[in-house]
This record gives structure tokens, sequence and C-alpha cells, in this order.
């Protein structure tokens, strides 16, 4: 047992610190929930790529560096220890790409690995409907066969970054006399500004549109744009669900970078006793996620695959996060009101980690009955 | 990196949770709290053969060498099963007494010891048979012990001692009190976790309404909780093992007993009426909780330890 790193992990992690010392914009980039944000990010996403910074774990074939786990672990705190812009390819990064490495075919991989590792193809999620939230089985959006693929109709909504996007992936009703209602669902990617789509941005808390609904009307996609077998989608969407829970979506250096934020604010606001356990607490919090995110790791590397245990994960960090940028906006006072501040762009952030990526009370069902054993009940 | 258990270390664990499983530990804790020391004295035998000892020795006193990791594994499982008995201070008094022949007396389980420091009260003075009071100025040896006061924990019989004899002007305290604070950590942890099982199964049993509660998701959301900070607690133990660093111990030390205790008040909770009483496994366990709580480092001195930080070394 050991907190070792290998030669090639600690040589990519210097590399990494050195490029990012250089490449880092200086002033903070415009919010990447406006258009001009967008743009900006997208930008710094073809900025990382061009030195192949931008999916270091993918192989070199498709703009990686072939680093391990733990390489990525040790990139992602050098990257937001480094205060670098967030990631507006994360949905397609840490969703669909490791779906496509899982059940996807090498042409489909040639074909969307690389443009979204440049940030030229942004991608949303499609996953949610206006009656399919947390009982996402119940989804009722179709896929209809036609000649050389298929034809996609109905609703999606609360998709992530489709405001800005150019492509979307989600599940589909292809079946639907299937016995049960997580058979007969297709995965499937589709064109966001394909003929039939509309797509309608919806307004965030703060007023940005962070977040959009799609209407999708006889929408067609051919059959190279379906992942896996048709029908069997629920099963490959649940394995993107586990990494999205698991180790990719929130990696600890985002949390070990804003607790340092934290504790310098802290001492810059003369070290206030009442906030003090509350600090500690969130450089508590960063450190437990990073060590355990090093287990789960660790069971990666001996063959297992993430599992339940990721909802405590989701559990955990979701709700750490929006405890310490409730400490940062009550340690700037007056000032933690203020809507144009980096801690307030955060917290808004914060405030929906418990909802997205699977409700919290969903998450603490998985853990009850999937780790502990105990009874199933009416919801 | 590899930041799991070992086979070896696996091993090890099991070896020691089946023979506290097989022994009858809740009879030598029942007994323990009246002051009657026999059966909790032959357990203290076994774990000494078992080992657990020798992990906070140095192979010239008799030990493997000093074995944090192996030490915070074993008592996590010394948690879980509630063992009486001063286990903590006999590991703290292995590390300072290094290099005096008593250790290896220590290690085999023949001398069982106690150790006040930051206050007048030992742990289970009634019955060391070594008693030991660490302050500034060194280690001195207590003759006798006050009389016994009460903890909430019943099997926690709290000795005021006195310094006697100085036995060294320089002990390696801050290595002894690292262990102290790890290895409390570890043992809250443990704890925990059997407030937790015993808890799962209850609510498991119980049924009203004609369903067991622990269908409800009021209740599955309180352990579902219970679960999450036990298992964040549980690789800031194991990282402080491995790195010792003062805020890494003081991180898991407040972190374990914030998650054990918290899994007592659910405990508590979800047993209903029958967890509240004196027969019950669930309040000794939580009074338990609570007590090591403060033992060897409270809440407050273990987050300033913290901030002192720095809480991670940049890994390299």
């Amino acid at each position: 047992m050991d907190l070792a790193f290998s030669e090639a992990e600690s040589a990519l992690r210097d590399r990494a610190r050195a490029w990012l010392r250089a490449h880092v914009p200086a002033e903070p980039l415009p919010s990447l929930e406006t258009e001009e944000g967008f743009a900006a990010h997208r930008a710094w996403e073809a900025e990382l790529a061009a030195d192949r910074w931008s999916v270091v774990n993918w192989p070199a074939e498709y703009g990686g560096r072939n680093a391990s786990l733990v390489g990525w672990l040790l990139f992602e705190e050098e990257y937001y220890a480094a205060g670098a812009p967030g990631r507006v390819s994360q949905n397609g990064i840490h969703l669909l790409a490791p779906t496509l490495f899982d059940f996807g075919t090498a042409e489909q991989r040639a074909r969307v690995l690389p443009p979204m590792a440049r940030g030229e193809v942004v991608w949303a999620q499609a996953w949610s409907e206006p009656e399919a939230g947390s009982d996402l089985a119940s989804l009722r959006s179709r896929a209809v066969r036609t000649e050389g693929g298929w034809l996609l109709s109905g609703q999606k909504t609360w998709s992530s970054r489709a405001a800005f996007a150019d492509r979307a992936f989600g599940l589909f009703r292809s079946d639907p006399d299937a016995p049960a209602p997580h058979q007969g669902l297709t995965y499937l990617m589709f064109d966001l500004r394909a003929p039939g789509v509309t797509v309608r941005p919806i307004r965030r808390m703060d007023g940005r549109p962070a977040f959009a609904e799609l209407f999708l009307d006889e929408v067609f996609v051919p059959d190279e744009d379906v992942i896996g077998e048709p029908g069997r989608g629920w099963r490959i969407a649940m394995s993107t669900a586990g990494n999205e829970r698991g180790l990719m979506l929130r990696s600890p250096g985002r949390f070990l970078a804003a607790a340092d934020r934290l504790a310098a604010l802290w001492r810059a606001r003369g070290s206030p006793e009442w906030a003090r356990d509350r600090v500690a607490d969130a450089l508590i919090g960063a450190r437990a996620y990073q060590l355990s995110t090093f287990a789960a790791a660790s069971r990666f590397l001996d063959g297992e695959r993430i599992g339940p245990e990721s909802s405590l994960n989701k559990v955990f960090w979701s709700e750490y996060d929006i405890a310490l940028h409730e400490t940062a906006l009550d340690l700037l006072g007056e000032e933690g009101e203020w809507a144009d501040t980096e801690w307030a762009e955060r917290y808004v952030f914060s405030l929906a980690g418990p909802i997205y990526a699977g409700t919290n009370e969903i998450q603490r069902d998985i853990i009850a009955e999937r780790l502990l054993g105990l009874p199933k009940g009416r919801r | 990196m590899r930041f799991l258990p070992d086979a070896e270390q696996r091993a090890f664990v099991s070896s020691l949770d089946a023979m506290l499983s097989a022994a009858d530990t809740p009879a030598a804790v029942r007994e323990w709290s009246r002051g009657e020391h026999a059966r909790g004295r032959a357990l203290w035998g076994r774990i000494a053969a078992g080992g657990v000892f020798g992990l906070a020795a140095r192979e010239e006193d008799g030990g493997f060498g000093l074995r944090p990791v192996e030490l915070a594994l074993a008592f996590m499982e010394l948690g879980r099963h509630a063992v009486p008995g001063p286990l903590v201070e006999t590991v703290t008094a292995a590390v300072l007494l290094t290099g005096s022949g008593t250790v290896k007396r220590l290690v085999s389980g023949e001398v069982m010891a106690t150790v006040a420091h930051g206050g007048p009260y030992a742990l289970d003075g009634d019955a060391a048979d070594l008693r030991l009071v660490l302050t500034e100025d060194g280690l001195f040896r207590s003759g006798g012990h006050g009389p016994v006061r009460a903890s909430l924990d019943p099997a926690r019989r709290l000795t005021a001692l006195e310094r006697g004899e100085l036995l060294d002007a320089r002990p390696p305290a801050g290595r002894a009190l690292a262990l102290a604070r790890l290895t409390t950590a570890a043992q809250a942890l443990g704890t925990g976790l059997a407030l937790l099982e015993r808890t799962v199964t209850h609510v498991g049993r119980r049924t009203q309404f004609g369903v067991p509660v622990g269908s409800f998701q009021a209740v599955k959301h309180r352990l579902a909780d219970a679960k999450v900070a036990l298992e964040f607690a549980r690789p800031l133990v194991l990282g402080a093992a491995l790195t010792l660093s003062p805020a890494d111990i003081a991180a898991a030390k407040v972190t374990a007993c914030e998650a054990a205790y918290g899994a007592g008040r659910a405990a508590l909770q979800l047993h209903g009426a029958i967890g509240y009483t004196a027969e019950c496994a669930v309040s000794p366990l939580l009074a338990k909780a609570r007590a090591l709580r403060t033992a060897w480092g409270d809440p407050r001195e273990c987050r300033d330890a913290v901030l002192r930080g720095p809480v991670r070394r940049r890994p390299g």
C-alpha cells in the first residue's frame, strides 16, 4: 500500500505544470454560460489540444498522451491549481468518450473523438425529458426506423451546454412494445443544427442560458450514429452514468484548488474565528476526496469497474461543494451578494450539484439498496 | 501508486476479525464494565499473540518495526468489535518506552499499560500493570491510581494518576502522540462501522406497517449519509498512516470521530427505544464514539492542526 507515483506520472505532472504556467490566461475568461464565454472556452480547448493537453488519458491517435488514470488525476490537480478555465467539452470528454471507448466502433472513435479533443465539436447530453427525470427509464422520445437510419421525435430538457453546443447524445425509445421500460431504448448521437431540431435555451437561476430544451421533429440520424446495439441503450447509458458519478466528472483537483482558495480568502480576511471549523473542514474534505479517488483508481487498475460506490462520491462532492462556497460567500460579507464575482459564479454552479447526474435522493437509494443491502421500497 | 491494502494486510485483518468474532467479546465488555478483567485479559493475550502490539515496536524491542498502516487496520477491527481496555495507550507506551526492556512485555501482552496526558485521568488504570504520565517535563511512572470515575462509555474506566518516578526526561513524545491519535481515529472508524452494520441488520428485520422499516426512504437516506461519512473517513485514516503528517493524522481523527458519532446518532434513532436501553449494544457503542471524539485530540485541536497544515503533501 503506497501513495508513490511512477516516474512517468511525476514527469507528466511537471510538464503539465510548466505548460499551464506559460498558457493559463492571466484574467479569467467570461462565463462559460454566455455566448462570448462559450467561444472563449472553445478557443481554450483548441489551445490545450494543440499541445496535447486536452485529453491526456486518451490514446495518442485521438489526441491524447496515453496517460494512466493516476497521471490524469495529477494533471487535473495541476490544472485546477493553476486556475485554468472550466472545460466546455466536459460532457463529451467524460461522458460520451468513455462510452465510445467501451461500446463504439473504430470508425465512430476516429470520426468523433479528434474534433471533440480540439473543441471543434462540443457535445451536450440529452437524457431528461419533461416527464422523465429521476425515473429516466420512463422516457418517451422516440427513434423510428427509416431507410439508412432513424427518425427522432420528442422533447428533451435540462440539456447542459446545449444552448451553444454542436451535437448531442442521449437515449430514445426505439421499441415501444418492449416488455419493460428500460428495454427497447437506443443510444444515439445527433446534430443540434439538423433539420427538425429546435433548441430553446433555459435560463439558469442567475439568468444565464446554462441549459436548453430540445424539440425534435423527425430528425434524421444515420445508422453510423447509433452507439452499440439498437435496443441496448439503457445498459450502455448506465455505464456512462457510472463514469459520470465516478471518477471522471469531478476530479479531486477541482476541490483541492477550491479549498486552497477558500483558505487563502479566510486568511486574507483576518482568519476570523467563526469560520475556522468550516475552513478546516473544506481542507479536510478535499483531502478525503483525493485519497478516496486514489483508492478507487487503485481498484480500477486491479480490473474492477466503478459500480454503485460511485453514488457515495456524487453525494459527497455535491454537498461538499455547496458548503465550501457558502463559507466563501459568508467570508465575503456584503460582497458575498455580488453576482459578478468568480465566487458567486462557482456558488451558483455548486447549487446544481445535488440535482444533476442523478439526484442525491436517487444516489442515496442506490447506496442503501445496493451497498447496504436494504430492501427495495416505494420511491 | 496502489492505495489499497495488499493481500497480506487483508489476510491480517480477516484473521483478527475471525479471532474477535469467535471470542466472546461482548461478555468481555460487560465484565470489564463492572471492573472484572479476567475475560478481557484473556482476550488481550490473544490480541497480543495476533501481533497487534508488535506493530508499534522496533525489531530489537521484540516487535515488527513500526507499521502504522497495519496498526490502523488492526485498530479498525478492534473498534468494530468494541474490544475493551487501554489499547491505544499500550501502543503509545510501546513507543514512549522505545529501547527499554518493558516493550517486549507490552508486545507479548504480559504487561498492559495506560498513559495520562494533558489531564489527570488515564483509561483503565485499575486494569493496567504499568501506569505512565506524559508531561512536558518527561515521562513518569504512577505508582497507584485514584478511584474509578465513570465514563459515558461504561467500558472505559477513568482513573487519576500521579507523577511519580521520572523514567525519561526526553521520551519520543511526538511520535507516540501521533500514533495515539492515529490509532484512536482508526478505532473510532471501526466503532462507526459496527454501529452502521448493526443498524442495517436491525432495520432489515424490524417490520412496521407490514414491511421492513429499512424499506422506507427516510430510514435508507439516513443510513446512506452515515455510510458516505464513514467511507470518506476511511481513506483519511489509511492515508494518514502512510504519510504520518500531523495534518493528515488530525484530519483523520476529527473526521473518523465525527463520522462514527454521526453513525451512532443514526443508529440510536433507527433502533428506536430499544437502542436507548443499556441491554442493546447500540448505546455503549454510541457512548464509545462520543468518548473517542475527545480522546487524544479533540475536534478543536485537530482542526487547528489541519489549519497549521499543509494538510496534503504535494505528491511526488
